[in-house]
Parts: C-alpha cells; sequence; structure tokens
C-alpha cells in the first residue's frame, strides 16, 4: 500500500485515486447510503400525489393533475381544521407541562444525600420509558375504569367521591389525564440529560457558596439552574420543532368514541382518512404539509439556538 | 461507594428539606410500580374476588387459570416467539448498517464523507409521510412480510451519530492511521481494531434497536393485516381496542373460565413481564447512550 504514503503530496489527485485508494470505505457507505435511497429517498416522488386527484386504480400516469386544489380543499375542511387545532394545542400543553418536570424531578434528585437511595429511585423512575404505548394506555384503562378501576374504587371507599369519575371516557379528565400519563412516562427519562449537566458543575463553587452562608433553595436558584441553562435552552428549542408532530400510537391506544373530539390529531387524519378510507391524495397533502411546517420549525428553532449562543440542533 | 458524590463534602445532618425530598421521590417512585403490583395480583386472583373489587395489592384466591387460557389460546405466545425472532433479526440488520455508516464518515481523508452524512441525515428532518411511504412498501413487495418491520427502520440516523461520536471521541485516529501506513486495510483495521475497542457502544445501540423495534406497532397497524405477522404489541393494541375497553377476548377453543378483568390483567401482565425483567439490567446502557448522544447535540 504504497499509495498510502504518496496521499501526503499536495498534488491534485482525481476521483479515481481515491476510490481506489478507499474503496472499501465507500463500499461500506454504501449500505446506509442505499437502505436510505430504496426506503426513505424512493418515497418522496410519492408526494407528487399531492398535486393530483390520485386514483389508486389508474396510478400515477392515469391521474389527473389538479394543482393547489388539493390544499384548497383541506384548508377548508372541517376535520383537517379540527386535527391541526389539537396537533397545536396538546403539543403545547405537553410542552407546558411535560417540559418542566424532569428538571423539577432532576433538582430534587440532585439534592438527595443518600446515594444507594438515589441510584434504587432512578432505575424505577426510568421504568415508564421502557413500555410501549399500548402497555401503558391498557395499564391506564385498568386503573382509572369508572367502576372497577384501582383509582375510582380506592377514592369511593375513603369517601371522596361517589361516583366513579371517567378518567379516560370523558374529554376534559381525558385531556388531563392523556397529557399527565405522558408526563409519568417521560419525567424520570428525561432527568439523566439534566442531572449530566449537573455533574459538570464545578463543586467549588457550592463549597464557597456554602462558606457564604447560602442555603439550598439559594444554591439551586444561583448555581445549579443557571449551570444547566444551556442544556434546557438546547432541548426546549429542540421541542418547539416538534410541534407539529404527533405520535400515532400515542394517540390511537388513549382513543376512544367519547373523546374523539380531542383525539382527532394529524397523525389520526391522516390515517383514517388515507389508509383506512383510501383518500391518498388528501392524506399525502396534510402529510406533506405537516413535514414542510415541521422542517421549518426546525430549521428556524436551530437558527435560534445558534443566535442564542447555544450549539446548534443540525 | 457510599463515600462518592457529592455528599461527603456536606456535613450530614438530616433536615426537614431532606425528608420531604425523600417522600416526594418515594411517592414517584410507588406511581412507577404499584399500577403493576396490581395487575399483576388481578391477573392470579379468583373471578369473585376480582369482581367484588376486593384485590389491591395482594392477590386474593391465588390461581393461574388465566393464564392457563392465555397459553392454550395460543395467539400471544405465538406472537411473543415472531416478535423476539423479528426483534434478533432487525437488531444484528441495524447494528450492521450503523456501523456501516459511522465507521467510514469518521474518516477525514475519505472524499464526500460530509456529502454521504447529509444524504443519510437528511430523512430526521424530512420524511415523505404516511401515504407515500405505505405505496413503496407495497411496491417492494413488502406488505404483510415480515421484513416491512426490519428493512425500512434498519438505518437509524440517531443511532448512527452516537456511534459516530463514540468513535470519534474514543478511538483515536493516530492510531488507525499508523496502522493504515502501516499497511493495513480498511476492513482489517475495523474488525481488529475498531470493533473490539467498540464493545459498549455495540452493546448500547442494540439495546436501543431491540427495546425500539419490540415497542413500535405503528409500522405494523399499517403495512401488517396478516395476524400471524403481527408483532405482540399489535395484538395487544387490537385485543385493548376492540374489546372497547372492559373486555378482551380470547379464542373460543382457549376455554377461558377467567372473567375479562382477569384475562385482560393477565394479557397485560404476559406482554409487560418481559421488559419489567431485563430493564433494570439494560438501563444503564441506555443512559449511557443518551449521554454520548446529548455531547453531540
Amino acid at each position: 500500500m504504497a499509495t498510502g504514503k504518496a496521499g501526503r503530496t499536495v498534488r491534485k489527485r482525481g476521483i479515481l485515486y481515491y476510490l481506489k485508494r478507499d474503496w472499501r470505505l465507500y463500499l461500506l457507505v454504501m449500505v446506509p447510503i442505499a437502505c436510505v435511497i430504496i426506503f426513505k429517498y424512493a418515497a418522496y416522488p410519492g408526494l407528487r400525489m399531492a398535486f393530483m386527484d390520485y386514483k389508486p386504480a389508474k396510478g400515477y400516469s392515469g391521474s389527473e393533475w389538479v394543482g393547489f386544489e388539493t390544499f384548497r380543499k383541506i384548508f377548508t375542511d372541517a376535520d383537517f381544521i379540527r386535527a391541526i387545532k389539537n396537533s397545536i394545542v396538546f403539543n403545547l400543553l405537553d410542552l407546558i407541562v411535560g417540559f418542566p418536570a424532569p428538571i423539577i424531578l432532576a433538582l430534587l434528585l440532585n439534592e438527595l444525600r443518600y446515594p444507594r437511595f438515589k441510584k434504587v429511585s432512578q432505575t424505577i423512575l426510568y421504568l415508564p420509558h421502557f413500555l410501549s404505548w399500548v402497555i401503558v394506555a391498557s395499564v391506564a384503562y385498568t386503573l382509572l375504569k369508572p367502576e372497577t378501576g384501582l383509582v375510582n374504587v380506592w377514592l369511593m371507599n375513603i369517601g371522596v367521591i361517589d361516583k366513579g369519575i371517567p378518567f379516560l371516557t370523558d374529554k376534559l379528565y381525558w385531556a388531563v389525564s392523556y397529557l399527565l400519563i405522558a408526563v409519568w412516562q417521560n419525567m424520570g427519562w428525561g432527568t439523566i440529560i439534566y442531572l449530566a449537566a449537573m455533574t459538570s458543575i464545578n463543586v467549588e463553587l457550592y463549597e464557597s457558596a456554602h462558606l457564604d452562608g447560602a442555603n439550598r433553595l439559594q444554591n439551586i436558584w444561583y448555581i445549579t439552574l443557571p449551570g444547566i441553562k444551556s442544556t434546557t435552552i438546547t432541548l426546549l428549542i429542540m421541542n418547539l420543532g416538534r410541534i407539529m408532530g404527533s405520535n400515532f400510537e400515542r394517540l390511537e391506544s388513549f382513543g376512544n368514541v367519547q373523546v374523539k373530539e380531542f383525539q382527532y390529531q394529524l397523525a389520526i387524519y391522516i390515517y383514517e382518512k388515507g389508509l383506512a378510507a383510501g383518500n391518498f391524495s388528501r392524506a399525502t397533502a396534510v402529510g406533506l404539509f405537516s413535514s414542510l411546517v415541521g422542517l421549518i420549525l426546525v430549521i428556524l428553532s436551530d437558527r435560534f439556538a445558534k443566535s442564542l449562543g447555544e450549539e446548534g440542533l443540525i | 461507594m457510599i463515600l462518592s458524590k457529592g455528599s461527603s463534602h456536606r456535613k450530614i445532618s438530616v433536615n426537614i428539606a431532606d425528608i420531604v425530598i425523600v417522600i416526594i421521590i418515594t411517592l414517584l417512585c410507588l406511581t412507577c410500580i404499584l399500577p403493576f403490583v396490581h395487575i399483576a395480583a388481578k391477573s392470579i386472583s379468583s373471578n369473585t374476588m376480582v369482581l367484588s373489587k376486593s384485590v389491591y395489592l395482594v392477590p386474593k384466591e391465588v390461581t393461574f387459570s388465566a393464564y392457563l387460557s392465555i397459553f392454550r389460546d395460543g395467539t400471544l405466545t405465538n406472537s411473543m416467539v415472531y416478535t423476539v425472532y423479528m426483534t434478533a433479526i432487525f437488531t444484528v440488520f441495524g447494528m450492521i448498517v450503523t456501523i456501516c455508516g459511522a465507521y467510514p464518515t469518521t474518516k477525514k481523508r475519505l472524499k464526500g464523507r460530509n456529502f454521504f452524512t447529509y444524504v443519510m441525515l437528511f430523512t430526521l428532518y424530512f420524511s415523505a409521510g404516511l401515504i407515500p411511504e405505505y405505496l413503496l412498501m407495497k411496491k417492494l413487495g413488502l406488505l404483510n412480510t415480515m421484513w416491512v418491520l426490519v428493512l425500512p427502520l434498519m438505518f437509524s440516523p440517531y443511532n448512527m451519530l452516537i456511534m459516530k461520536s463514540y468513535l470519534q471521541s474514543t478511538i483515536h485516529e493516530s492510531l488507525e492511521e499508523s496502522a493504515f501506513l502501516d499497511g493495513a486495510t480498511d476492513f482489517q483495521i475495523l474488525f481488529r481494531i475498531v470493533l473490539p475497542l467498540s464493545k459498549p457502544i455495540i452493546a448500547t445501540l442494540s439495546l436501543f434497536y431491540a427495546v425500539g423495534r419490540w415497542n413500535a406497532y405503528a409500522d405494523a397497524r399499517y403495512y401488517i393485516t396478516k395476524r400471524a405477522l403481527q408483532p405482540i404489541q399489535l395484538i395487544l393494541s387490537n385485543m385493548v381496542l376492540s374489546s372497547s375497553v372492559d373486555a378482551i377476548s380470547l379464542h373460543e377453543s382457549a376455554e377461558v373460565k377467567s372473567t375479562p378483568e382477569v384475562i385482560q390483567a393477565a394479557t397485560i401482565m404476559f406482554a409487560t413481564l418481559p421488559i419489567i425483567c431485563i430493564y433494570p439490567f439494560i438501563q444503564k446502557y441506555f443512559v449511557k447512550g443518551i449521554m454520548i448522544g446529548a455531547i453531540k447535540g
């Protein structure tokens, strides 16, 4: 392999030279490239369905081009308006309720003085993260059923309520349960990044604060929170970029007839209009719209993070 | 171990704040454990005890008949075996593709490595959406096959980024470069130097792939209608959804002697137990992976 040494000379080399020298590397990298091309990029041409009146029986060539007609239709479609409204509202609520929870929990864990207790409780708090949405939902249904669910039975036994609360079958209760269960699932796991950021805070800061007579809350406010500020901002911006997303598994497994009004979000809309009802053009247009908005949000939040002097995402 | 962490620096004196913190954490931990204790207790209690709502956290009149019905019915057990098999294949394929993507793109001398990285990562930010991907799977002939659950997701940009930043931070380029100058081929370097040094990250990412695949079922809902090819999470989802919250239906041949309540509890436990049993041992790998991913940002 004398060519390896020759690579150090200044002379410009042709592409054949590099192909010959590094063909093994190119061969390796072609495996994932082929994967994304075959299974991801090859789906992009299908996006033209959004601009067609696509009929599965006729295929692409037989279907008619309609320009932006489908988009005009979806923006006057009451179902779509409801789905996008729900998606945005519930994602914002997820952010408001769910974002601070791991930070608070991480602060508490960081203040724990018993290493073994801390370790065991961390392990336990991570558990919900490892469960699928359908398991989380079926556990929730079992516990929260109005008549036989443990929570309602217990509340009735101690006399707080006379009648079971429909936690998952009344839309307002459902909204609260839906949000809090996600908090429960992600809270423990979300602490990892914050705890890591907290361990990198200089211990001397706490020691000198201790000498100055600072109490715990002051320590948290003046040392710990500033210490995790950049992590927090990065994560917050990352989450803002996902405001259009919606998780089909979560929505589907918590769905039932009584709560359809709130549960009807973009992922459900696309699934029901597209795969279930066969309205491919409309579902593709909605998918394209939300992908584009998502992409723009990610780019904007990346710019925003960088302008604040934080590390970007892309 | 006991002397570790910052606690040794501070004066150990228990005050109210400590007690409050311990109580809050304990309560939160209980919310993570008690639901499963309750459902486990229900699943092995007798019908009458469950119907009279007297089972809380301790099983009463213990019987395993619900589990026996599940085994006799066979749907869930078959699906469990199939899902383990499919997850194993997915994990192996996923790791191979991830290494193939991460190793070359850490090489500064590889022309076009930024372009390749970009091509691989773009799919993170823009996806074609459900319908175009569905039609693609149809065209590729993958609908209603196990492979539709394996091939499209086996390349994970996120896992590749973690692998890449691990390789960049732990394996010195000088080490590889000197092996290269000594005449070792990239394959030899990969198999003799890089992979042996990457065992921890390979373990971590394999678990990411395995647990992710085990828990996901939306793609199976879209692409697979044949019951025999559905992963266990989808079967469970069908049971829960079709039962309209109240009952889980097993096949008649299962000779169900338990009430829907008990069967439902046993079904949930059956699908949950594997994860509950292994997660305490694997969670530390996950934590490690999250940290490496976080450094990259």
